[in-house]
């Protein structure tokens, strides 16, 4: 198949100074081919090292950008014209001129100076990079400390929380002596003692529709490292509409994902899923546990998609859903495809500002509905009834696994979920109190019998945490 | 060799990038390629397609580049060059503009300091890329 290839002006010197040529090939890619390995000085400006055609090259075939046809593979007909449109782009601030390494950071960065996939562009692009990570907790942990060790000049973190002993499993960033203190302090005083020429930008403020926008306008590209669905839409609408990369992990028990969403080329969170959960059917980790080993390969995923596209080098997660599942020490990818009716990231999308989260994902920002205060038991009445010996029925509706870390001594195990086949177990005539972690699930089971007809139980206010701060402190908590 | 355009033409230049501010301007440099070197005959303004960072950014949109080659050749003229502004930003080019620089192609910048033209200069990229060259201009 003969076509006739048009050459721009400024690549025309090396091609013989001639406008056109006339090139054999089947398809677009096959063509351009032949053409660079007829005029090898032409190849450089056509194609990278890597050897994929130049983001700035535009290839035309009879006036239709080839991006909306097939690509390289878009077949060719005898006759048909090929066209190479530059792009052209520039602007003053990608990289600030002058911009370059102390011989201090040369010697800091030197295993990645001798990389020719890294080497000095490339650790010049991280130094001029911006990374906003949401969250300093556990896959903000390993991903903050890396992206400070590798060099990345700017990163800020978004967290409201202190450390707490039940963090330090899993969130490296913080130490046993940080417990108490401000997430943000304690990840600040880790990474820059890590490595001081990288610049920490901190924001102590719950990420809101409100503030969003504005935090994340001055960065390169975003990592969310969130726990919770209101935050994980926020963050991903926030992106789509700023255009830029939102590397995404999440983690639970023993498994994780992760993606890259918000680039115009690929889907973004919703196009995953449209919808939220409805609220309390996934728990979070502090409900569900997790293993503290997994946060930190996801986070240093997320880390490592982060180093790709900041350098511009490799194949990213966009369109791509890894899953990692830690017990069976497996990957498995999903392809994504983008939603063509995704209400954000579509041409026919219905959502063009920042909405209201808490309320799209059905969380309440009302605190918890309580029982009615006669329902509920304060710890001491309950220590002062069980010295008194008075008849009572004492019901742990937890499980048995955490049964085995502590129990009130005298209870009797129902799991929560067992209640209702097992509530003939029970007696409507007895004093029965029931306690749980904190007071929410055995809250639940309260509920359930009072709808059943018992009329004499009650809720341990607290569950076996208030247990253990006011009765007896012998009893772990957890 | 020198980069041949006449006064009147960098006037429009810094007007087309003090109209812009604080946003980058960007357009073709029309004219022709002669032994001797290159010299302009007129320019074409284009729009700025960055709608994400119009300040420090311009993009020349392949549609528009298209549309703009096909006219040029009707008025006899190549495209040989590109000029846009920086906004308080010195008249040098970014490595952002050298990644994505053409080679023969002129490119000219002008700075704009708080509104006003301060410094006008024109580059020309390497063959292997790596680096721009100062090109000089010869005013008519």
């Amino acid at each position: 198949m003969s076509v006739k290839i048009h050459i721009p002006t400024p690549l025309r010197q090396f091609v013989g100074n001639a406008d056109a040529l006339s090139v054999e090939g089947r398809t677009v890619g096959e063509a351009l081919q032949k053409l660079a390995s007829q005029y090898p000085e032409l190849r450089k400006h056509l194609y990278t090292d890597e050897g994929k055609l130049r983001s700035f090259i535009n290839v035309y075939v009879n006036d239709e950008d080839v991006r909306y046809l097939e690509r390289s593979k878009t077949p060719l007909k005898e006759s048909d014209e090929v066209r190479i449109i530059p792009s052209i782009a520039g602007g003053s601030t990608a990289v600030a001129p002058g911009t370059e390494l102390s011989q201090k950071e040369i010697l800091r960065y030197s295993r990645h100076l001798i990389m020719p996939e890294v080497g000095m562009e490339g650790q010049l692009k991280l130094k001029a990079g911006k990374v906003l990570t949401i969250g300093a907790g556990g896959l903000g942990s390993p991903l903050a400390l890396y992206l400070a060790a590798a060099g990345v000049g700017k990163i800020g973190i978004v967290d409201f929380d202190v450390v707490d002993l039940t963090n330090l499993q899993r969130q490296v960033l913080h130490s046993t002596d940080g417990v108490g203190r401000s997430k943000l302090e304690s990840a600040k005083e880790r990474l820059q003692a890590l490595n001081p020429e990288v610049k920490i930008e901190l924001y102590e403020t719950r990420l809101s529709s409100e503030n969003a926008l504005d935090i994340l306008k001055d960065y390169n590209l975003v990592v969310d490292g969130t726990d919770n669905f209101p935050t994980r839409y926020l963050v991903n609408d926030a992106c789509v509409l700023l255009g830029k990369p939102n590397v995404y992990g999440s983690i639970f028990r023993f498994e994780g994902q992760a993606s890259v969403f918000g680039l115009p080329e690929g889907p973004c969170y919703r196009c995953l899923y449209p919808e939220p959960p409805p609220p309390g059917l996934v728990p979070s980790c502090a409900e569900g546990g997790v293993l503290g080993i997994l946060p930190g390969i996801i986070g240093v995923i997320q880390a490592t998609e982060t180093i790709k596209l900041l350098l511009g080098k490799g194949e990213t997660l966009v369109g791509r859903l890894l899953l990692f599942d830690a017990l069976r020490m497996s990957f498995r990818e999903l392809k994504l495809r983008k939603d063509p009716k995704c209400p954000i990231c579509s041409a026919h999308r219905t959502i063009h500002k920042l909405i209201d989260y808490n309320q799209f994902c059905g969380v309440s920002t009302q605190p918890q509905q309580t029982l009615p205060s006669d329902w509920e038991m304060d710890p001491v009445d309950l220590k002062g009834l069980l010295d008194k010996k008075e008849p009572l029925f004492l019901l742990d509706v937890r499980e048995p696994h955490e049964w085995d870390i502590c129990s009130i001594p005298g209870a009797y195990l129902i799991p929560l979920g067992q209640l209702p086949a097992r509530m003939n177990q029970l007696n409507s005539a007895d004093n029965i109190v029931a306690y749980c972690r904190s007071g929410v699930r055995s809250g639940k089971a309260v509920d359930l019998l009072r709808k059943a007809g018992f009329q004499k139980i009650k809720n341990l206010k607290g569950g076996i945490l208030a247990w253990s701060d006011k009765v007896d402190p012998t009893v772990p908590k957890y | 060799m020198a980069l041949s355009i006449s006064d009147s033409l960098l006037d429009r230049i810094r007007y087309h990038g003090t109209s812009a501010y604080p946003l980058e301007c960007c357009g073709l440099l029309l004219g022709r390629a002669a032994r001797d070197g290159k010299s302009v005959v007129d320019l074409m303004p284009m729009q700025n397609s960055r709608e994400d960072t119009p300040e420090s950014r311009y993009l020349i949109a392949p549609d528009d580049l298209l549309v703009a080659e096909k006219e040029a050749r009707k008025q006899g003229v190549d495209i040989i060059g590109v000029y846009h502004s920086h906004p308080d930003h010195p008249a040098r080019p970014s490595n952002f503009d050298r990644e994505h620089a053409f080679p023969w192609y002129s490119y000219i910048i002008v700075s704009v300091e708080k509104g006003e033209a301060i410094e006008l200069t024109s580059w020309i990229l390497r063959d292997d890329r790596s680096a721009f060259d100062p090109e000089d201009l010869q005013t008519a």
